[in-house]
């Protein structure tokens, strides 16, 4: 497995970082060596066995339709970096 | 004072030998003195401290004291912990004051135990010596030019130092049995869903589970007494009663079926570890038990069905830095779009970032089958072979890492040789099951870690092995001679 520059972009762009042109060759070679040793999975036939989600055979909880939590805003957005009237700031989105 | 056990400090606290005060004072002051050296603290609360110090001294007097009341402790700055800074080693948290306690930090804290600080970490848990947290790496206190283990190699580092009595740790992959392994500690990863993940940043909510990290067996228990619990603000709790750790560390182990895993015993095993396991094992069987040979085949599959399940996780969890509601923003977006790349790429550090586009690669449209299903069938496996495993006995027992504490930097530029750390632990993460290191006799004075694995919620079990072979043994009560 070999990523191409490209590919590290197009990753990059789905996972929301910004990566340079200079950072992508090494950051190719990373990745590449890391999806090689994922590839050691093809050597197992795995196409009779269930896919395992999750370690502890459990199901769901379901709780009353009751609220339970207060009202928190104040405290939850003294943390966030742009706030007016309670609401979070982020650039401009519609024109 | 430092060099005792919970156990034992408990009996002093209890008696009068000492006070809460006088020994958080003490512990605050070796901290000061010493890590300087080790930087396993990125936080101290000082003023807490000594605020919950007088308040368990009030608590013993009356009378109404447990057995960590009063005790000096550390939380894996993983632990969001209220009014106090939590940052999960990266700078994306920088400055990041929690507005609430993690179940795991309020249990601890309702049994009386006191919060020293906040300790070192790999940024965001990922990582196997402590190099990748953005507030410098932490060093062993058995030799300074090593690394602890990681990623809860602050806490593995203070405990080991004798800088707290016990400390907090959280392990996906082996996060809390490796760095126990490095610096001579016993640490516990409970069953998955044992200990509540409220409250603890998240990973791989399929992997996460928070343990304690201890100077013996006996501490783990009771550590994890008041740590495990259901809490119902965490949708994958355990609802299932604690059983008496404690209680049940008593039992001699005569008879007890301690499984081999013949594919963790060969190659890619370091020698003089393989021999210190092996004196353990010769131990074990002079106290009565009985040892079989198990096979765990698809073991070898179990790190690169990590590295997709993990960063796959990881990469949907930690989409919720955004630079919007909390953490790292950049300044002067243009757009939105601008906005997120920007503080994202600021704010997380290279191993991070190489685990979300990992698993952004697995988990996007055409390649989910050949990685994210394809690894949750290796998993089921995995889980196959424990099951099988656990028909012929009772506790798996092995080597914890496959070497002794590696040297800082050495690993640092190849991540594939840092994530072949963890090939011994991680199965036992994909499984859900519980595991513990707790030392091996040293190997050119250099700490080893013994592994035991046990079946879903046998942590009692698992603990009184440990325990046994603690009563038997003086492995756990080495100390870094700078630090005693």
């Amino acid at each position: 497995m070999s990523l191409s520059a490209d590919d590290v972009a197009k990753i990059a762009h789905l996972a929301r970082l910004a990566v340079e042109p200079r950072e992508s060759e090494a950051l190719g070679r990373e990745l590449s060596s890391i999806l090689d040793l994922v590839a050691q999975m093809d050597a197992v036939d795995t196409a009779d066995v269930p896919p395992m989600a999750h370690p502890l055979e459990m199901a769901q909880r379901l709780r009353a339709d009751v609220v339970t939590e207060e009202d928190r805003r104040e405290r939850y957005q003294a943390h966030a970096p742009a706030v007016e009237n309670g609401l979070f700031l982020v650039p401009k989105v519609l024109e | 004072m430092h060099n005792k056990t919970i156990a034992e400090l408990s009996i002093a606290l209890r008696d009068g030998q000492v006070s809460s005060t006088e020994l958080t004072t003490q512990m605050l002051q070796r901290v000061k003195t010493h890590d300087a050296t080790l930087n396993s603290f990125v936080t101290v609360t000082e003023d807490l401290a000594l605020a919950q110090a007088r308040a368990a001294d009030e608590r013993i007097a009356a009378g109404a004291a447990g057995p960590l009341t009063g005790i000096p402790i550390a939380h894996k700055d993983i632990f969001c912990t209220l009014d106090v800074r939590t940052s999960c080693g990266s700078r994306m948290l920088e400055g990041f004051v929690s507005p609430y306690d993690a179940t795991v930090v309020a249990n601890l804290q309702r049994a009386g135990a006191v919060m020293l600080g906040k300790t070192n970490m790999d940024e965001f848990a990922m990582g196997s010596s402590n190099e990748t947290s953005y507030y410098g790496p932490v060093r062993n206190p058995w030799d300074t030019e090593t690394v602890p283990g990681g990623s809860s190699g602050g806490s593995a580092a203070a405990v080991a130092a004798r800088l707290c009595a016990a400390a907090t740790g959280t392990d996906t992959g082996g996060s809390i049995r490796q760095p126990a392994a490095l610096t001579g500690i016993t640490g516990l990863k409970p069953t998955y869903g044992r200990c509540s993940r409220w409250g603890m940043i998240a990973f791989a909510s399929s992997l996460d589970q928070a343990g304690p990290m201890t100077r013996s067996a006996e501490d783990a228990a009771l550590m994890l007494a008041a740590m495990a619990g259901f809490d119902e603000r965490d949708s994958t709790s355990a609802q299932r009663p604690v059983d008496d750790y404690v209680g049940a560390l008593g039992s001699p182990i005569k008879g007890v079926r301690i499984g081999i895993v013949k594919e963790f015993m060969g190659e890619g095993l370091d020698a003089g570890v393989g021999a210190s396991v092996s004196a353990a094992l010769d131990e074990l069987t002079r106290l009565g038990a009985e040892l079989v040979e198990v096979s765990l085949p698809n073991a070898g599959l179990s790190v690169p069905a990590y590295y997709v399940v993990a960063p796959a996780e990881c990469s949907s969890n930690l989409a919720r830095f955004d630079g919007v509601r909390y953490g790292h923003r950049c300044t002067d977006p243009k757009d939105l779009e601008d906005l997120y790349k920007r503080s994202r790429s600021e704010g997380f550090g290279a191993e991070v970032k190489r685990r979300i586009m990992i698993g952004t690669y697995a988990l996007s449209a055409g390649y989910y089958d050949a990685y994210y299903l394809k690894a949750q069938k290796v998993r089921q496996l995995i889980a196959d072979d424990f099951r099988r495993a656990f028909a012929a006995c009772d506790v798996i027992v092995g080597p914890t890492a496959p070497g002794t504490a590696f040297r800082l930097g050495e690993k640092a530029d190849d991540p594939v040789s840092m994530y072949l750390q963890d090939i011994y632990t991680i199965a036992v993460n994909l499984a859900g099951l519980p595991g513990m290191s707790i030392p091996a006799p040293a190997s050119d004075g250099m700490p080893v870690g013994l592994q035991l694995i046990g079946n879903y919620f046998d942590e009692a079990r698992l603990l009184n092995v440990a325990h046994q072979l603690q009563l038997a043994t003086d492995w756990h009560r080495q100390a870094p001679a700078d630090f005693v």
